[in-house]
């Protein structure tokens, strides 16, 4: 039953972003080169309405958090390694099954790729966990736990920046 | 309907955020736990499938295979729905392309498909090594980590872009930043 749900859910998914454009290699480093926003706009709404929906549900007792935790070393280095080799690649593991379903064959390269370094990841795991993963563990903490504050301020907090950024971007036509 | 065809991103994205709490709520409610949106672990399920049919030993005694059990799961059939929705939409609207190599890629680096299926094949084994050590990528990180407001989503995401725009911009060369 979990294997059809993640089957439709990943069907919707990858009809959304295709139809958004921002499976294409020129969108993704289009971003990170800062000339094109479509992607991060894309991503952004996204957040907005699943961060009012997520705290709506869990107020009213339908759904559980399931937050990761938080561990300096590991969230740091990992995130900026992450990074450069989505710059090099120019897909993330998501985007990169869907850019191949729109046809972009050089996809399955870095598909190939990601299936290698997460073998080498497999490994280097015992030695990492000793090391990397030790260094700055906070726990599964959310932003308004760490403030202190009711999560709907934060939410509120996050509403104004993005909208403010929309609207720089639309006015700079990015 | 924006000038290459597709919608416009804050539509797809709006839509993408009723799907990550409707999928949230709909497996709570029939699985009994909700399944926020991820990618990146699958391709330690799916390295952990492929090496057991060579070294099931191995595998079996990994450390890190034995905690995210080698297995096909919700998320795998997630990530293979992704490839067939986008085949659907883009051959739903003629948009649909076999590309071998990128048109910025070629530009950068007009050196044939090899070099960009090096290029690919390295790139993604640094992403993915670096998903895995941070617990998550653009999806499981970036949008589901953000939409709870989890620190670790957060800081991931922040490391994500840092490195990336950094490494971007050292390729491709950089235009001046746009808020000049």
């Amino acid at each position: 039953m979990d294997l059809v749900f993640g089957m439709a859910t990943g069907i919707i998914f990858g009809f959304l972003l295709q139809k958004g454009r921002v499976l294409r290699f020129e969108k993704q480093i289009g971003f990170l080169r800062l000339i094109d926003m479509t992607i991060i706009k894309f991503m952004l709404s996204a957040i907005l309405v699943g961060m009012v929906g997520i705290y709506l549900c869990y107020d009213l007792g339908m759904i559980q958090l399931d937050v990761k935790s938080t561990v300096l070393g590991a969230q740091i280095i990992g995130g900026l390694m992450f990074g450069v080799g989505w710059a090099i690649f120019g897909f993330c593991p998501g985007t990169a099954a869907g850019a191949l379903g729109e046809g972009r064959i050089h996809a399955l390269w870095g598909i190939f790729g990601m299936l290698a370094g997460a073998a080498l990841y497999a490994e280097a795991y015992p030695e990492l966990s000793n090391t990397l993963l030790k260094w700055g563990v906070i726990g599964k903490v959310t932003l308004p736990e760490l403030l202190q504050v009711n999560h709907w301020v934060v939410i509120g907090g996050f509403f104004f920046v993005i909208i403010a950024f929309f609207v720089w971007c639309e006015k700079k036509k990015l | 309907m924006s000038s290459n065809g597709g919608w416009n991103p804050y539509l797809a994205g709006v839509l993408v955020g009723i799907l990550a709490v409707a999928s949230v709520v709909v497996t709570t409610q029939v699985l009994g736990k909700g399944n926020y949106l991820g990618a990146s672990t699958t391709f330690v399920r799916g390295a952990g499938l492929i090496e057991k049919q060579v070294a099931p030993e191995h595998v079996s005694q990994n450390e890190y295979f034995a905690k995210e059990k080698v297995k096909i799961d919700w998320q795998m059939m997630f990530v293979v729905g992704i490839f067939f929705g986008a085949l659907l939409a883009s051959l739903s609207d003629g948009s649909f392309r076999k590309e071998k190599i990128p048109p910025m890629w070629n530009e950068r680096f007009p050196y044939g498909v090899w070099c960009r299926a090096a290029g690919a094949f390295g790139g993604g084994i640094i992403a993915i090594f670096g998903a895995r050590l941070a617990g998550g990528c653009p999806s499981g990180h970036g949008l589901s980590g953000v939409m709870q407001l989890s620190l670790s989503g957060l800081i991931a995401m922040a490391g994500f872009m840092v490195g990336g725009i950094v490494i971007a911009r050292a390729i491709y060369g950089g235009r001046e930043y746009p808020w000049t």
